[in-house]
Parts: structure tokens; sequence; C-alpha cells
């Protein structure tokens, strides 16, 4: 096999992993969550279950929708499937991950989301709209935040491409730096808000007014509300991994044998049961905040990326 | 500050006569010509009193006319005013300018008599939507129910907003979680609520109207049935109407069962309402927790009570559920499980930033203008108003063991919630007490038949608040009116004043501070 048509074996592989695993880590969330709350769950495989009889369900589309409206489900999951064949998830040898680097994918990000809330405001409906601006709203500060956050430690890996960063940091030695430490809890914060996690947004509620990525998706039904959901699912798995590529990346293979990608799976495995349990954990912990205090909230991320550069330049 | 009566006896002796009529006899009956109703309610408001309702009777039946009336609550004085008015283009002046809340009592009369409050502010219909035909006033006697009516098409006149990013939110009638229908509108500008205009109606069910239908001794089933989540205390409140009214004494075991039930009810709502505020804050664990508490006690009333809501165990004349001493023992382990259980998560709500952040400032009811809606319940007791029907006009053992009323002044989400947790505890104490103390004896007397045209009023302390009832006895065991008047009347509009100046998102929790029941309202 040669060395090409292997890391091209490893992208799809990787690709498949994320769009078809991605259920079952939010189910695992769920589930986690039911059983903190004493509750029964619906299962690990609720997820799947529901993406599968959405798409058996009808379209309903409002009367008024444009084009932009019936295409956004398609871009949405488009944009984060492309996010994740970006990100070194079980390989840092991935080819397309070698033309683009992280600034690239806050884009993708950033174009998704536009189409949502361009799609929220489409159908012409109040919770739409104000769904579309509280997004907007988080992502002005989520997005600055975030690549703060990554250049810090592009400039401890002197690299912006993301497969470069990993491979830099799984093949050093175990070592604690300051800067780091500062752009993992920066990444944390923001990671919440851009999957919309509990204290920043409720990806459970049933409240239309308190919603902020949801009542963009209001309006969709069917297989559109089934991308935009399973889409969503790739989102939170995709920003678990981006965090255990940029932070905690050992065990994940650095080339395309049979055992690396092995142990890659046990140890992604593994990493992403741990980040359940502290999701759940915080989910169960806090309530959600004031709308108003996102901004502080991040205005918080923000600071500990920039005290993160800083202590790179002083301390390392 | 003079009793109510004296005032009336003393100042305004000319145009409010002292008659009879209603029972029980401390209740005080005035009659005035409907044009100087304003110029009492001016007198009687300045005398300190709380208007707690206003109604209208179609008396045709009596030979007489149409009549309003009002009830007027200071301390524990309660007094009623009675306008005779001519079934001829029938109006009165209105109150609304005196006592807001007035104003969507006297819309309901306008809505569903056909008397007009003259001077009204804001005459639109109000409980009947206006698809019904103009000329059906569903009250009056002279209207059949069982007609079929034509639906008109029409529009209701909601109040508009204008100016530079000003938006509309309408949300509901139908809803997201299972809760009843009621349509909120909202005007805001950015995140920040400028007005929120309430709709209801959505559940008029015609309980007034049905009432008139059903053998007096019977009714107290519908009774129980206005508000589910309240099916005890709407019980006692009727059946108290129609004992009062047939002069029926009950036998003390009875009364001393029905403040259980009572209290049961009060704890078994109190518990799963506070984890649902704090589920509208996103801390859903609360919610679960509170729930197997209430899960706890609805499984002790089912085992007891053979229902789990306590349906139809309080009848006229007593009650129809027997607490043996081997089933108060159960009682007092269920309930000692559910208090250790209870403070246990009253600690991690205490302990826990950020829902204290949520709760503490939001929806701010401020004691002014919850004294001047006359709101009633935990709302008020929240925002400083000492209201307690079970010391203002309280049944045995209310009388003796005398609950301690919690007070808070702050008036936002969390002093709703603190209310109903102290709430909580006390009424697990008065339970443990009437257990203790309940005396032996019938568990129900026979209840008289009342006597035609006679009214009985009675009101007791719900869960919600207080509960008013005036039962008018028709001819042959039969109700010529009975008027229903459930917290939720008084303490809805007082929503729309706390939610001004709080922000979009934070409305779900503020309405769920409130909790008040639509169906209730909407009758």
């Amino acid at each position: 096999m040669t060395n090409s048509s292997s890391s091209i074996i490893v992208e799809c592989l990787q690709v498949a992993t994320v769009v078809f695993l991605a259920p079952l880590f939010t189910g695992w969330v769920r589930l986690l969550k039911c059983r903190a709350q004493a509750r029964t769950s619906a299962g690990l495989l609720q997820p799947y279950r529901d993406i599968y009889k959405l798409f058996f369900k009808e379209v309903a589309l409002a009367e008024n929708a444009s084009w932009i409206f019936r295409f956004t489900p398609y871009m949405v999951f488009g944009a984060t499937v492309m996010a994740g064949a970006i990100i070194p998830v079980i390989s840092t040898r991935a080819p397309l991950s070698a033309t683009a680097d992280i600034i690239a994918l806050v884009a993708i990000f950033a174009l998704a989301r536009f189409f949502s809330a361009l799609a929220g405001m489409d159908a012409g409906t109040a919770f739409g709209g104000m769904g579309s601006s509280r997004e907007m709203m988080v992502a002005s500060l989520a997005e600055p935040a975030m690549l703060m956050s990554v250049f810090t430690i592009s400039l401890v890996n002197r690299s912006t491409s993301l497969s470069q960063m990993t491979h830099v940091i799984v093949n050093s030695p175990i070592m604690l730096r300051p800067s780091l430490a500062f752009a993992l809890l920066a990444f944390a914060l923001i990671a919440i808000a851009e999957t919309g996690r509990i204290p920043v947004d409720n990806p459970a509620t049933h409240l239309e007014l308190t919603m902020i990525h949801e009542a963009m998706c209001l309006e969709f039904s069917g297989r559109h509300l089934a991308l935009i959901e399973w889409a969503k699912g790739i989102k939170l798995l995709l920003f678990a991994s981006l965090g255990i590529a940029l932070f905690a990346p050992w065990g994940m293979a650095t080339g395309g044998t049979l055992q690396s990608l092995v142990i890659s799976y046990v140890t992604l495995t593994a990493k992403l049961a741990v980040i359940g349990v502290a999701i759940v954990l915080i989910e169960t912990r806090l309530a959600k905040m004031r709308i108003f205090r996102v901004p502080e909230f991040l205005g918080a991320a923000f600071l500990l990326a920039t005290l993160g550069m800083l202590s790179y330049f002083m301390l390392e | 500050m003079p009793s109510l009566c004296d005032l009336l006896n003393d100042r305004f002796s000319a145009i409010a006569k002292k008659v009879s009529g209603v029972l029980p006899a401390s209740i005080a009956l005035y009659s005035t010509p409907p044009e100087r109703l304003p110029e009492l309610a001016s007198a009687l408001k300045a005398g300190g009193a709380r208007l707690m309702a206003e109604w209208a009777v179609d008396e045709t039946a009596f030979g007489r006319e149409f009549a309003v009336y009002l009830a007027f609550n200071s301390g524990k004085e309660f007094v009623l005013l009675k306008a005779d008015i001519a079934a001829q283009n029938p109006s009165f002046p209105s109150i609304a300018g005196i006592y807001p809340a007035a104003n969507r009592f006297e819309r309901q009369i306008m809505s569903l008599f056909g008397i007009i409050a003259l001077g009204h502010p804001d005459p639109r219909q109000w409980i009947k939507h206006e698809d019904w035909p103009e000329d059906a006033f569903p009250l009056r006697k002279s209207f059949d129910a069982s007609r079929y009516l034509e639906r008109r098409e029409a529009t209701y006149d909601w109040v508009q907003a204008t100016g530079d990013g000003v938006y509309e939110i309408p949300v509901g009638p139908v809803h997201a979680g299972i809760i009843e229908p009621g349509h909120f509108r909202f005007q805001s500008v950015g995140e920040d609520i400028i007005n929120l205009e309430e709709r209801l109606g959505y559940v008029h069910k015609g309980i007034e109207k049905r009432f008139e239908s059903l053998p007096i001794l019977s009714a107290y089933k519908l009774a129980g049935r206005v508000s589910g989540d309240t099916t005890v205390a709407h019980a006692i409140a009727y059946c108290q109407a129609l004992e009062a009214v047939g002069q029926t004494q009950i036998p003390p075991r009875a009364a001393w069962i029905r403040a259980v039930l009572l209290e049961l009810e009060r704890v078994a709502n109190h518990v799963s309402d506070i984890g649902a505020i704090c589920n509208d804050a996103a801390f859903t664990f609360m919610l679960y927790q509170m729930s197997l508490l209430r899960e706890r006690i609805l499984k002790i009333s089912v085992s007891m009570f053979g229902h789990r809501l306590m349906m139809d165990c309080v009848i006229p004349g007593g009650v129809n559920a027997d607490i043996i001493p081997s089933a108060a023992q159960t009682i007092i382990s269920g309930l000692d499980f559910v208090s250790n259980e209870f403070e246990r998560l009253i600690a991690i709500y205490e302990g826990n930033p950020s829902l204290e952040d949520r709760l503490y400032g939001a929806g701010i009811l401020s004691p002014a203008i919850a004294t001047e809606l006359g709101v009633v319940g935990f709302v008020a007791r929240a925002s400083g108003t000492p209201l307690d029907a079970r010391i203002q006009m309280p049944f045995a053992p209310y009388d003796t063991i005398v609950p301690e009323t919690p007070l808070l002044r702050s008036g936002d989400v969390h002093a709703r919630a603190w209310v109903r947790i102290l709430e909580v505890r006390e009424s697990i104490r008065l339970i443990r007490e009437f257990l203790h103390g309940v005396p032996q004896g019938a568990l129900s007397a026979v209840c008289r038949m009342p006597l035609p045209g006679a009214s009985g009023f009675s009101t007791v302390e719900g869960w919600r608040g207080e509960i008013v009832y005036w039962l008018q006895a028709g001819d042959d065991g039969t109700i010529n009116r009975c008027m229903v008047r459930d917290p939720s009347s008084v303490n809805w509009v007082a929503l729309e004043h706390a939610i001004k100046g709080n922000i979009v998102p934070d409305f779900p929790l503020c309405n769920k501070s409130f909790n008040q029941s639509y169906s209730g309202n909407d009758l």
C-alpha cells in the first residue's frame, strides 16, 4: 500500500467515524445526564433512532421560505462534515488536513452559522429572528476568543496547521506549559458556547423564548431537521476531538498502520467518554446563565486566551 | 382604622342599606343604587379594603332583575355590596379606575352578562372570544346553553407599540410544553420587554353556566374540577358556601380531615413547582428530584384516599375519606421522608450561585403594585402583603392551630419560590399536628337544603391563594348562580407588571414563579 493511498483510506475512515459515531457521543452524554438526575435513559442509540425517524417525516415548509431555508440544512451538514475532515480525530496524517488550517476551520464553522442565521430569519417568525440575533451575538464574541486560544497553541507548536500542531505535540514529551493551561481553559469555555451547552444555551429545553441555537432551527422539519440535528451532534463531537487534538493527542495515530489506528480508536473512545462525564458534571451542577452574562463569560475566555499568549512570551 | 361596616354605617347609611341574604352571618351585605358604587368603592378603598371579586347575577327567577355584587375584605372583615340593575339596557358605572382588579371582572361581566360597565377603560371582550355572536350572553338565564352558535369572523384589538426597533413576539396559545393554553404577546426592543399583553379564555368551558344546571348537593364534583391541581381547595370552598347557605354544621372530625387534605395538596404542588422553577433556569436536577417527592405524596394520597389528587374526597357536609390511626402513621412517616429529602434539596438550592444569579432580582412585583392589583396567595406574600384565608376566615382546626404565614418583600422569582419553600415546611408541621389531634366522631353530617334565593360566601386558602365562592340557591335544590373566583383571576395580571423591564429569555422563569391556572381563570 502506498503512502498516499493509505492516508486517503485513513481520511475516509476518519470522516465516516465522525459522521456515524457522533450520535453515539450525543447518546452517551444524554445517558449520563439521565443517570445523574436519577432518570431512566432512552438508551445510547436514541439519537440514531431520532435521526432515522426524522428522515421519514414530511417536510413542512413555511409559505414564504426562500431557497436559503431549503439549502441551509445541506450547507450546515456539509460544512460540519468538512470540518470533520480537517480536524485530526484518529490520525495526524489526514491529507485534507494539510489544505486547511485552524483559521479556515473557524471560517467553515462561521459559514455554517451564517447560513443558519439567515435561515432563522428566512421563515419570518419572531423566534427565528430572535435566535439568529442571539446566535450572532454569541458568535461575534466566541470566534475571536477561539482564534486567540488556538493561536497560543500555534505559537507553542510553530504552525497554524492542525495536523502539524498535533503531530508536534504527539512527538514531544509531556510537559506542563502555563500558556497551554490558559489556552485549555479558554478553549473549554468557548466550546461550551459554540456547541450550545449549559450554562450558555440549553439543548434540551422546550421554552422557545430562552433558546439560542434551537430558536434558529425551530422551523426545520423532516429530513432538514434530521440534518441539522445530526450536524449539531457532529459539531459536539468535533469540539471534543479538537480539544483532544490540541491538548491531549497522545495515543493518536501518526501513520496509517492498523496497530496505531486501533490504539488511536481505543484512546479516542476513552477520552471522549471522560469528556462526556465532564460535560454532564457541568450541566448538572449549573443553571443556565442570564443571556447578558454570556458576553462576560466569553470575555473571560478571551482574557484567559490572552493571558496564555502573554505567558508564552514571558515564561517560555 | 375603623371597620368597613362602621365606615358604611356611619358615613353612607343613606345609600348603603344593610340587608340580609348572605350567609354565614359574619358576612355583611349592603344594598346600594348602582350609580353610587364608585363613591362607595372609593370610600372603602380609602378605608383599606381590598376588592376580592366583582360579579353579576341574573335574579329573574326570583322576580327580580340583574344585580352586581362586589366583595371587599380587610383583615378578618368581609363586606359584600349589591346593586340591583334593570334588565333593559343594563349598565352600572365602572369602578376599574378605582380598583384595577375590577378591570377584568367588569370585562367579564360585560362579555358574559351583557351588563355594560360605563366608563370602563378597556371594554374589549374577555374570556368570551370575539368569534361568539355579539348578542350571546351565556350567563343570562335567557341564554340556552344547548343552542348552536354561529361562528363570527372578528379580530381582537391587540395593544400596539410603534417606534424604531420595536418588534412583537406572539407566544401561544398552544405552547411547546404540556401546559394549558394562553396567549402572550410581547413588545420588545432587542431583548428588553417593554410590554406584555396576556390573552386568556382559551379554556373557557362554561363552568359557571354548567353549575346552574346541576343539583346543588352534587355540584361539588364540578367545583373539584375547576382547576385539577387545586381540587381539594375548590371542593372545600364550594362545600363551605353550601354548608353556610344551608346552615349545616359539619362534624369536627370532617373539618380536621379537610385541613389535612388541603395541606397535603399544598405540599404536593409547592414541591413540584419549586423544581419546575429551577428547571426553567435549566437546573433540571431539581425538577426530577422534586417530582419524585411529589410522586411520593401522590402515592400516599392514592393509597389513603383512593385518588392521587384527592378528587371528590370532600363532600357537602363532611368528607368521604377517613384517616385511621395506622393511616395517620403512614402519612407521617411518608412526610418524614419527604421533609428530609426536601431539606437536602433546599440546601442545594441555596448553595448554588448560578441558580441564585437567575432567581434573585428577576420578575419583581413591587409591594405597592401588588397591593394596588389586589393579588392573593404566595404571590402577595412574596410582595409584602400578608393575606391568608386560613387566618382571615379560619375553619377548624385553623382556629386553634394557627398557621404561620411567611412574608417577604422583595417580590422577585426567588421570593415567590422561597415563600413556597417556607410554606412546605409549615404545612408539614401543620399536617403532623392535625393528625395528632383529629377528634373522633362522624365523617359527615346531612347537608340541609338551602332556601331559594339565599346565598353563601366562602373563602379558602388553596395553594395558589384565596379561592372565593359565592353560591346562590335556586328553587328545588338547584343552583341559581355559582360564582367562582380562583386566585388566578386576580394574579394573572400581576405577571404583566412583574415582567416589565425584564428580558425576553427570563419570561418563562417569571411565568413559572407565578404558575397561575388557565382553567381556573377562564372557567
